[in-house]
């Protein structure tokens, strides 16, 4: 990486990769902030920058899109940075999705909410760089002041004469100028495309069956595979017969593989055949002996009960303010609770797949849909010593993440296979497979305690139970991860003291869209109600009580009020529950109206307020709550994953449901934004307070108070 | 191993398989159309559902050996020749997040809307339920269908109209 933040002429370069000279401009992240690299590397194979924008003589524009898109809409809210900057219109400009090379910086990945929010600024400024060069260039073209330039839909045009000239034909020139250190920033009063509803790019290709998918690769004499692994967690392979495999047509070998999944690595058996169908005939034909080494004793029940027992346990400090032991001790009103939580599957539409190809010239080619880009380069290069130039991966279109896709273990696994058997393979995992073998959403159990004075709550206690995602190494630590924004929350509390309690079990948990804030604000956001039961307060009218100091929670929770006509009572049988959750990706606030009809319950509509800060794209917006609010019902009602005799007792969508179109509500949804507010995301903030603000409905509607996931809500 | 002629979106192509392999395998990786797509293997997800004489189907489950020479296969790569507005409506509401489903659920409202040229909320939701979306796009889903219902309607009443 060049050191030289003085950029000169040689920047932007004659590409002869390209049709003629490209203007080619980049930025490194790595060294924070908005730092123009030096462009030079790019002549040659030398590639250590970031190309973002290339305008070629031809006239053809192409945005790079450094964060992969599985559904959150980054390819056009990303690409639309730049292209507000530099004046293009959305149908101007093609996307190409980067793969995972330091040249498009280190940070190529889609999780936590970051895409939008940490692009903000550094997208401007490319987009804002190239298109003063753009204007220098015609300035000089018309031997006139730049002032008298201007851009729009990827011209330049001289203001007094009218006179314009496509970027195309100031490429050239454009390109022996010197990169501006800080390019000017459009006024977000004239915006053309960031804070407007524009249509994504990519969908089109997503209504005609164009769009290619990792599962949608083809490489020349491919093969397929299939692996069959234990299905208790933490087994031996004995032995494996397969002779009864190799009579199926089709079936070419059958091999052993490792899956590799950090701190755990299981035994595998591929079944390599002509055919995907071979494949699997060819593995269900399988004979294997596992030992399962104890683990098969594992069930839920048992756990969970080890999860209660230890809820009794002390467990260490996380935070304190006030004096919470104290306090309670002497209240004569102590509420105590105890919430508890499922593990789940993550399920995306496409199964975990990746087609690999381990090249004889120890170059690597693989196509996958992953959410880490960066981590698969970095893995791969320090697993197989190889460099970065050796791989090249295509980053296709994610039939979903949800954190699932934040492993890597699906590609790693392809990769060993076509190094073992010298072939282009495509290995897909089953549904079966990708619903019974995790990484899962851990569980967490809330051990609550509080009192309320003068209608507030004036002592609080949330003890968290759980195992973690990293195997924890030091027990007299909290995992912060598993206490994601139990002491964050704005409620002004006198007496606080919150506690981490760590399980140790050996099945493997992931990071699930929103983490463990999605199971933390359950337990939290229904336990404030019950203390607003205590105090005999209006659930909405007792938070905001204790949100005196003017902060985003505050404006949230105002807005829920007004738009969701809180205040306006329900007729008899219906009720209202709300929460919130502000934690690392985002806050958002929701009210839930739900119908009880015979002892069941239906959820009739969803009020969303998310703060925002800054909106790139309200519909994307929009689209990412009404989902986040689809997944936070099924992970609230339906029954997630269960273990007998150490493996999962579900399998497919028939015993491990997601709702579908009959069981989601009508959502209302409603973006706050602030001039100069802190940008915060979008794909995850939606889900938290949807399991909290159902329950709390129910609640208000039945008089019953659920602190158990999933909410039997089919008989209440 | 045995050969098939199939006719998929009008083309006939000869494919050679075993007899159980299931039309969502042809379709992909022999005749290479690549939209229909695998979800649960087992019928429950309508990701793999195509058209098989005009009837939705889930080619998951449905053997190559099934499927007559004389019968004719529709997929999302041909689905404009039988419906053009229904992917319009889906692109106007941008339904699609991830998109992995939205071949199958497009493939769906075609056959709904044939069937039921105007459903109504409810029918639309009985119709839809086997396709599941994990990312949540049913309201999206329920709105173009509603919207394709329309311009089909105002398409037909004009054509009549500029016929009289």
């Amino acid at each position: 990486m060049s050191n030289n933040s003085t950029v000169n002429r040689r920047d932007f370069i004659r590409y002869s990769g390209l049709s003629g000279v490209a203007l080619v401009l980049g930025f490194s992240s790595a060294h924070g902030a908005s730092k123009i690299e030096n462009l030079s590397a790019l002549v040659g194979q030398s590639f250590n920058l970031s190309p973002y924008v290339i305008i070629e003589k031809s006239g053809k524009i192409t945005l790079i899109n450094n964060k992969p898109e599985m559904g959150q809409g980054t390819q056009q809210s990303i690409t639309a940075l730049i292209a507000e900057e530099l004046e293009l219109g959305p149908d101007q400009y093609v996307i190409k999705q980067s793969g995972g090379q330091k040249k498009h910086g280190n940070a190529q990945f889609a999780g936590g909410s970051f895409s939008v929010r940490n692009s903000y600024d550094e997208m401007r400024k490319v987009g804002a760089s190239a298109k003063e060069m753009l204007l220098s260039a015609a300035a000089k073209a018309w031997n006139c002041s730049i002032t008298d330039c201007y851009a729009d839909r990827a011209k330049v045009y001289h203001r007094p004469s009218g006179k314009s000239l496509p970027y195309s034909d100031l490429v050239e020139t454009a390109s022996t100028l010197e990169v501006p250190k800080s390019p000017s920033l459009k006024n977000p009063k004239d915006f053309k495309i960031i804070g407007k509803e524009v249509k994504r790019q990519d969908i089109p290709t997503k209504v005609n069956g164009t769009a290619v998918f990792g599962i949608d690769a083809v490489l020349p004499n491919m093969v397929y595979a299939s692996v069959e692994r234990s299905p208790v967690f933490g087994a031996a392979l004995v032995k494996v017969d397969k002779s009864a495999t190799e009579k199926i047509t089709g079936v070419l070998q059958v091999v052993e593989i490792e899956r590799d999944l950090g701190a755990y690595k299981y035994p595998g058996i591929a079944v390599v055949a002509t055919n995907y169908w071979s494949a699997l005939k060819g593995r269900k034909a399988l004979n294997v002996t596992w030992d399962y080494r104890g683990n098969n004793k594992f069930n839920s029940k048992d756990y969970n009960q080890s999860l209660r027992d230890l809820a009794k346990t002390e467990g260490v400090v996380q935070h304190s303010n006030g004096d919470f032991d104290k306090v309670f001790a002497e209240s004569k009103d102590q509420v105590e609770s105890l919430y508890e939580t499922p593990i789940i599957s993550h399920s995306p539409m496409e199964a975990m797949n990746c087609t690999a190809h381990w090249k004889e010239n120890n170059t690597l080619e693989i196509w996958a849909s992953t959410q880490v880009p960066s981590w698969v380069i970095g893995d791969l290069t320090n697993r197989f010593g190889l460099k970065e130039d050796d791989i090249n991966l295509n980053v296709c279109f994610n039939g979903g993440g949800f954190g699932r896709r934040l492993a890597t273990d699906f590609i790693v696994e392809a990769v060993n296979l076509s190094k073992a058997i010298k072939k282009p393979v495509k290995l897909v995992w089953t549904r079966e497979d990708d619903t019974q073998l995790g990484p899962f959403r851990p569980p967490t159990f809330s051990a609550m305690k509080g009192t309320v004075m003068d209608g507030k709550i004036d002592t609080f206690q949330h003890k968290v139970i759980s195992p973690t995602i990293v195997p924890l190494q030091d027990k007299s630590k909290v995992d912060t991860t598993m206490v994601e924004g139990i002491s964050e929350q704005k409620y002004e509390i006198p007496n606080m003291k919150n506690m981490y309690v760590y399980s140790d079990v050996h099945i493997p948990f992931g990071y699930w869209r929103s983490v463990t804030s999605s199971t933390l604000a359950f337990a939290h956001e229904c336990f404030i109600d019950e203390l607003a039961a205590k105090a005999g307060k209006d659930p909405m009218e007792f938070r905001l009580g204790m949100l005196n100091k003017p902060t985003d929670t505050k404006r949230v929770m105002e807005k829920l009020k007004e738009v969701s006509n809180w205040s306006k009572p329900l007729p008899k049988g219906k009720g209202r529950g709300v929460a919130q959750y502000e934690f690392f990706a985002g806050l958002a606030g929701q009210v839930v109206e739900v119908s009880s009809i015979n002892n069941a319950i239906k959820i009739d509509k969803v009020y969303v307020v998310v703060d925002l800060g800054v909106v790139v794209n309200p519909d994307t917006v929009k689209a990412q709550m009404e989902g986040a609010v689809a997944m936070g019902i099924t992970a609230a009602i339906k029954n997630g994953i269960t273990f007998a005799g150490g493996k999962a007792e579900q399998s497919n969508f028939h015993d491990n449901p997601v709702i579908r179109i009959n069981e989601m509500p009508a959502v209302e949804i409603h973006i706050l934004t602030q001039e100069g507010g802190r940008m915060k995301g979008v794909g995850e903030p939606g889900l938290p307070p949807l399991a909290p603000a159902l329950a709390n409905a129910i609640f208000a509607a039945t008089g019953k108070r659920l602190r158990k996931l999933p909410l039997e809500i089919d008989f209440v | 191993m045995a050969k098939y002629s199939l006719n998929i979106n009008g083309k006939i192509t000869q494919v050679e398989a075993e007899a159980d392999t299931p039309l969502l395998w042809v379709i992909r990786d022999l005749v290479g159309l690549k939209g229909t797509k695998f979800g649960c293997g087992m019928g429950l997800c309508g990701a793999c559902t195509v058209h098989l004489d005009g009837m939705a189907i889930r080619s998951c489950q449905t053997p190559i050996s099934t499927v007559k020479a004389s019968s004719k296969i529709v997929t999302i790569e041909g689905v404009a020749s039988l419906n053009k507005v229904v992917q319009e409506a889906w692109i106007e509401e941008q339904v699609p997040q991830c998109g992995y489903c939205q071949s199958g659920q497009i493939m769906s409202a075609v056959a709904l809307l044939k069937e039921n040229p105007n459903p109504t909320d409810e029918q639309i939701e009985q119709y839809m339920s086997g396709n599941i979306c994990r990312c949540g796009t049913y309201n999206r889903i329920r709105k173009a269908i509603h919207r394709a219902a329309k311009t089909a309607s105002i398409n037909k009443s004009s054509k009549s109209t500029s016929k009289s």
